[in-house]
């Protein structure tokens, strides 16, 4: 199949994916915006009183990129990894494989609908910071180019994890035990000049740093961490994940016996 | 060119199991093919390496030339496949279950709802169009699976077990349908362990158990060396020559042994009194094992026992 129909496949992926989120928004929009209102009410209004500046800023506004870019992180890795593992588990990725449609439209196809999702989430959680606080944008561009680069990460991210998973439950523990305690550990609640040296330096290995911190600096202009450091970082992470899922449909590693 | 052509295909999944022990097989083009055995003979597995849901562990595959290894893709254009087990998304529209599948092959949107709605009209599914897959019945379902293999429109047609599970009347009407789409010049590959599919559908069968075809032959052929029976008589008097006896056929296979080749019908006296005429000896005999005759009562006594099943399940029913 040449590129332009191999762009119709891809269409029709990203269509399918997209319409997965918004059919069933009550599972994939809804919840991150009531966890994310909670948060801003509890640390951000209740606590972030007591707690006053971080970094410059009132602790709500020092948060809320945090939180966007927690909520995108999330989102997108949970979109991915629960739809293509589904397709898995069900069987019906079989229409994929067995039709000539190329690896690389299966990994942009699903990871589209991970990075819609977590766009969609991003903004929702945006729209609710504003009830609670003031935002502003400095740079735009690449306060944008974070988040979109950033949702494509994870959702890599979980598609990786679905073709290696065997049961529901493999589904869970990369979220639980790994993108959870990175995820609070990146800087979303505080800056790591706050921490002793040696664990501010552990940070610098956790990869999400750089996008919540990459974030951050879109919208107040202030960041732990050298921008041009993020985006390599990030972009390193982008080429390798494609890589890696490339690699592993074209090995056909928990799809084909 | 053959619509298929496999060369000694070997699989071994990675538990050790030998699914496949170098199979060749040709399908001609237009051709109405059985692929028949018990169950766990290799069929699904045959069929997913054709279809690349199975890695090959050795061997040749080609689909109208093209070769599984380096055509990959125009090898799946040509191929429509209905698996044996369901893998519908089951929370699909019926259409979009369909039309979607036209977009996996690059048909554009447009050209791809007009396939739709004719193969969902061929399978009676039209009115179904906006109904969830999981709410379809088990014989919609398996339809809408074969509407779903149509749409690009493939030279070939794969069914693995189609009628498996279905009941009697919606079998007949899919055999009906499947005759039709053959006639009309796509070529079918069908799976089955159920003889009388075979006979009444396909005229060349492929026979598989254990991962080894042990026949390969037009339809019609492989009924004639079913309805025959071997024996091997044991001579007095040692033979230079086959005698000719009078409607069988008679074979020498050493001076003291014949095999005889009678079909069922024909009565053994009869053999007798040849014998005696021709002036041979009979000490002993003895039937000929046949693996094919074999496979096919075991093939029998299972769809009888599948036939007492259905009875129990029917009687629990009540
Ligand atoms: N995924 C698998 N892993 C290991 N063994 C398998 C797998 N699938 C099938 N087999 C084995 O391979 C053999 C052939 O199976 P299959 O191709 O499904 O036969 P059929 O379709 O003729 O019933 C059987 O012994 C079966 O147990
Ligand atoms: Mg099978």
């Amino acid at each position: 199949m040449d590129f332009q129909h191999q762009l119709i496949a891809l269409d029709t992926i990203v269509t399918k994916e997209c319409t997965r989120v918004l059919r069933i928004w009550i599972q994939t929009i809804v919840p991150p915006a009531i966890t994310m209102t909670l948060y801003f009410i509890i640390f951000g209004n209740l606590i972030g009183r007591r707690i006053g500046e971080m970094g410059g800023f009132e602790y709500m506004q020092f948060m809320a990129p945090g939180l966007i870019m927690m909520s995108v992180i999330t989102n997108s890795y949970g979109n991915v990894v629960s739809s293509f593992y589904s397709a898995k588990f069900q069987g019906h990725l079989q229409e994929m494989i067995v039709a000539p449609t190329a690896n690389w439209v299966i990994v942009l196809g699903h990871v589209a609908g991970g990075v819609a999702r977590g766009l969609a989430v991003g903004l929702v959680v945006t729209i609710v910071a504003l009830f609670f606080t003031r935002l502003e944008v400095q740079h735009p561009f690449i306060a944008i180019s974070m988040v979109i680069l950033t949702a494509f990460v994870f959702s890599m991210g979980g598609m990786i994890n679905a073709i290696f998973a065997k049961k529901f439950d493999d589904v869970a523990i990369i979220p639980s035990f790994v993108l959870g305690p990175l995820t609070y550990l990146g800087g979303v609640f505080y800056t790591i000049s706050l921490l002793p040296d040696f664990w501010a330096r552990l940070s610098t290995f956790n990869p999400i740093l750089y996008m919540v911190n990459g974030l951050r600096y879109g919208m107040l202009g202030v960041s732990d961490i050298s921008i041009v450091r993020a985006y390599v970082i990030i972009l390193i992470f982008v080429v390798g994940l494609f890589w890696v899922c490339m690699y592993l449909l074209n090995r056909g590693v928990g799809i084909r016996e | 060119m053959h619509a298929l052509a496999i060369r000694s295909l070997w699989k071994t999944y990675p538990n050790g199991v030998e699914a496949l022990k170098g199979i060749d097989l040709k399908v001609e083009e237009g051709d109405f093919f059985a692929l028949l055995g018990p169950n766990g003979a290799g069929k699904t597995t045959a069929i997913g390496i054709v279809t690349s849901l199975v890695n090959k562990t050795s061997g040749d595959v080609k689909v109208f030339g093209h070769s599984i290894d380096s055509e990959l893709e125009a090898a799946k254009a040509c191929i429509g496949v209905v698996p044996q087990e369901l893998n519908l998304n089951q929370w699909d529209k019926v259409f979009n279950c369909v039309v979607n599948q036209a977009g996996f092959y690059g048909i554009p949107r447009r050209e791809a709802r007009e396939r739709t709605e004719t193969v969902l009209r061929e399978l009676q599914l039209w009115d179904r169009r906006g109904e969830t897959a999981r709410n379809l019945s088990g014989g919609m379902k398996r339809r809408l699976m074969i509407a779903r293999s149509l749409v690009h429109g493939p030279k070939l047609l794969i069914l693995d077990e189609p009628t498996a599970g279905v009941d009697i009347e919606i079998r007949r009407s899919m055999w009906d349908f499947l005759q039709t789409i053959n006639r009309n010049g796509t070529t079918i590959i069908l799976t089955t362990h159920y003889l009388e599919e075979a006979e009444n559908l396909c005229r060349h069968v492929a026979i598989i158990d254990d991962g080894v075809i042990v026949e390969d032959d037009r339809m019609s052929a492989v009924l004639r060396k079913l309805h025959h029976e071997v024996f091997v008589l044991n001579l007095r008097q040692p033979v230079d020559v086959a005698p000719k006896l009078n409607g069988f056929d008679v074979e020498r296979v050493n001076e003291h042994e014949l095999e005889v080749q009678i079909h069922k019908d024909q009565d053994l006296n009869s053999l007798f009194t040849a014998l005696s005429t021709a002036g041979v000896e009979v000490i002993s005999m003895r039937n000929k094992t046949n693996r094919l005759e074999e496979l096919f009562v075991r093939l029998i006594e299972r769809r009888e026992n599948e036939r007492n099943r259905e009875k129990v399940v029917e009687e629990l029913n009540l």
